[in-house]
Formats: structure tokens, C-alpha cells, sequence
């Protein structure tokens, strides 16, 4: 294996532990996406505060908001792969010739 | 019944003791005054241009900018979407920009953020229309800025790339988070302790969730950019910002 090869398998290890450490040393937590907290906070700061505008549009339900960040993902993924492959591809075509 | 209160009340106590924001990154809609909501948008405005002029001119360019373009912006798609739990027992996520501002300088990062923060107040709630202007001047104006100025500084000093990309990429991405805890420090100063009162209050929310997941949208970026290298060593891509 090539050392930068190597280093990167390293680097996704690391990342993947320090994505699960939380996982398991806070097992009670709710990890849950509440904005609640700063809210809380500007409650706490300024009582009287309300927000002055709704978001136009909301997903109806927690899962049609995951969809849509999953299609978030999916696009930039696709896209991320695709020129990967496209790198790899001209690589060979370049050691071929 | 009495296992069922033990767990109510320990769950009750993690979270009174624990700062937890979901969706810290950005700044919810009309949670900001209006009067700072113009401010920002007019500060991020010129940012804006510069950046879409920038994107222009590499759409005008050649495919090897192109396609390096599409990646950077491909990587924002994917982390600014990934919700990650963190030691704070709540989830954040990381912003991905630091990677095209290596490549491409700042303010064509501008854009890619923008876009993304549109697509994210439009159709997840998620940030908002009132609040784009500030949230772009924390994610895609400040957090590329600051990687971009780190990437260049170590550069010179030859560090070790890899090193030197993780730096770029955890500094921009934790920075974000300190402009968006000092945004809402600034619309709600405390009103004993007044600004700094309140920015410590935001910090302690926002910025020690957010460091494991700067870590990792460091390590992330770094893995991407090391894979760059290898391929413009073997000249299939041209990185301009490579000697």
C-alpha cells in the first residue's frame, strides 16, 4: 500500500472513533436535533424576544425532513463519486498509452 | 415505576447539565431582530458578488477548474448534511467548506454556501431566509476566509500537507461557530453582564459542541485533499495551489 493510502485509512479510522465515542459515553443523551437550546438562551437573555418571521415552508414530519437531507447527501455524493471515477478512469487511459 | 422515575430524572439531569443544541449550526428564522438581520446581509452582500463573479469566470474557464469546483461543492453537500453526535450528548453538523476554500480561495465558497443554505432554509427549516445574510457571513464567508488564511500561512512554512489541510478545514469550521455565538451575543446582550455575558452564554452552547466535529471535518478533509495530491502528482488534475 502506498504510504498516503496508508495515512488515509488511518484518518477514517480516527474519524469514525471520535463519531462513536460520543455514542457510547453518552448513552442517556437524547442527540436530538432540538434548536432548543439557543432558544432557550435568548429566552433567558431577552424574555419579550419573538420571532418575527415563520419559515415559508416545513417538512410535515421528522421523516420527510430526513429524506430530504438524505437527498442532500445523495446528490453530493453522487457527484463526489463521479469525479472520483472520472480521475481514476483518465489515470488509466494516461498509464495505458 | 420506580426504575421508569430514576430514568426520567437522570435523563431530566444530563440534559440540564448538558449545553445541547441540535441544529447548532445555523441561525433559526426570525430568531434574529430585524435591524441585525439587514446588517449582516448588507455585510455579506459584497462578499456575494465577488464570489459569484469568481465562479463565473471558472465556469468560463476549463474543465480541470470545472470538476474541482463540482467536488467542493459536492463535499459541502454531503457534510453540511450530516448530523454528528458529539460529547455534549447533541448532534451538530460540519460545514465542508474548507476544502474548496483551499482549492479555490474564499469567496467562490461564498457561493457554494449560499446555495447550500438556500436549499436548507427552503426545504428543511432549517437557518432561514431573515437569517441568510448572518449565516452566511459565519459559514461561507468567515469559515473560508480563516481556512484559506491558515492553508496559505502553513504553506509557506512547509508543514506537513496533511497537517497543514486538517488545521485549515477544524479552525474554519470551529470559527463559524464562534462568529454565529458572537451574532447572537451581539443581537442579545445580557442585560446584567451585557455582550460578554451573553456571548460566553452562546459559546458554551455552540463552540464546545461543534470541536469533535471540527476534528472530524478536519480528518475528512484532509483524506479528500491527500487523495487530490496523488492525483495531480500522476497529472491527471491540476491544483493550482500546489507547487
Amino acid at each position: 500500500m502506498k504510504t498516503s493510502n496508508k495515512t488515509n485509512v488511518w484518518l477514517i479510522i480516527l474519524a469514525i472513533i471520535l463519531i462513536i465515542v460520543p455514542l457510547v459515553m453518552k448513552k442517556d443523551a437524547e442527540f436530538e436535533g432540538a434548536d432548543d437550546q439557543a432558544e432557550d438562551v435568548i429566552g433567558e437573555i431577552n424574555p419579550d424576544y419573538e420571532p418575527w418571521f415563520d419559515a415559508l415552508w416545513e417538512p410535515p414530519s421528522g421523516e420527510i425532513e430526513s429524506l430530504l437531507f438524505s437527498l442532500q447527501v445523495a446528490i453530493g455524493a453522487g457527484v463526489i463519486g463521479y469525479i472520483f471515477g472520472m480521475m481514476k478512469e483518465r489515470r488509466k487511459i494516461a498509464t495505458n498509452r | 415505576m420506580k426504575n421508569k422515575k430514576v430514568i426520567f430524572l437522570s435523563i431530566l439531569l444530563i440534559l440540564l447539565l448538558t449545553p445541547n443544541i441540535g441544529q447548532a449550526m445555523h441561525i433559526m428564522e426570525g430568531f434574529l431582530p430585524v435591524k441585525w438581520a439587514i446588517i449582516w446581509a448588507v455585510v455579506s452582500l459584497p462578499f456575494i458578488i465577488v464570489g459569484f463573479k469568481k465562479v463565473s469566470q471558472i465556469f468560463k474557464g476549463d474543465t480541470n477548474k470545472k470538476v474541482l469546483l463540482g467536488l467542493a461543492g459536492g463535499f459541502v453537500f454531503v457534510l453540511s448534511a450530516m448530523k454528528i453526535p458529539s460529547v455534549t450528548g447533541s448532534c451538530s453538523h460540519p460545514t465542508g467548506v474548507g476544502l474548496g476554500a483551499i482549492l479555490f480561495g474564499p469567496t467562490t465558497m461564498t457561493v457554494v454556501g449560499l446555495i447550500v443554505l438556500l436549499f436548507q432554509a427552503l426545504l428543511l427549516a432549517h437557518g432561514g431566509l431573515t437569517t441568510l445574510g448572518a449565516n452566511t457571513f459565519s459559514m461561507a464567508i468567515v469559515g473560508p476566509l480563516v481556512s484559506y488564511g491558515i492553508f496559505k500561512l502553513l504553506k509557506k512554512r512547509d508543514t506537513n500537507t496533511t497537517f497543514t489541510v486538517f488545521l485549515a478545514a477544524f479552525l474554519g469550521d470551529l470559527m463559524t461557530y464562534v462568529i454565529t455565538a458572537i451574532q447572537l451575543a451581539l443581537a442579545f446582550p445580557d442585560a446584567t453582564t451585557g455582550f460578554v455575558g451573553s456571548m460566553g452564554k452562546f459559546l458554551s452552547v455552540f463552540a464546545v459542541t461543534q470541536i469533535p466535529l471540527a476534528i472530524v471535518e478536519g480528518i475528512v478533509t484532509a483524506i479528500v485533499y491527500n487523495l487530490l495530491i496523488e492525483y495531480h502528482k500522476e497529472g491527471v488534475i491540476r491544483i493550482e495551489n500546489i507547487k
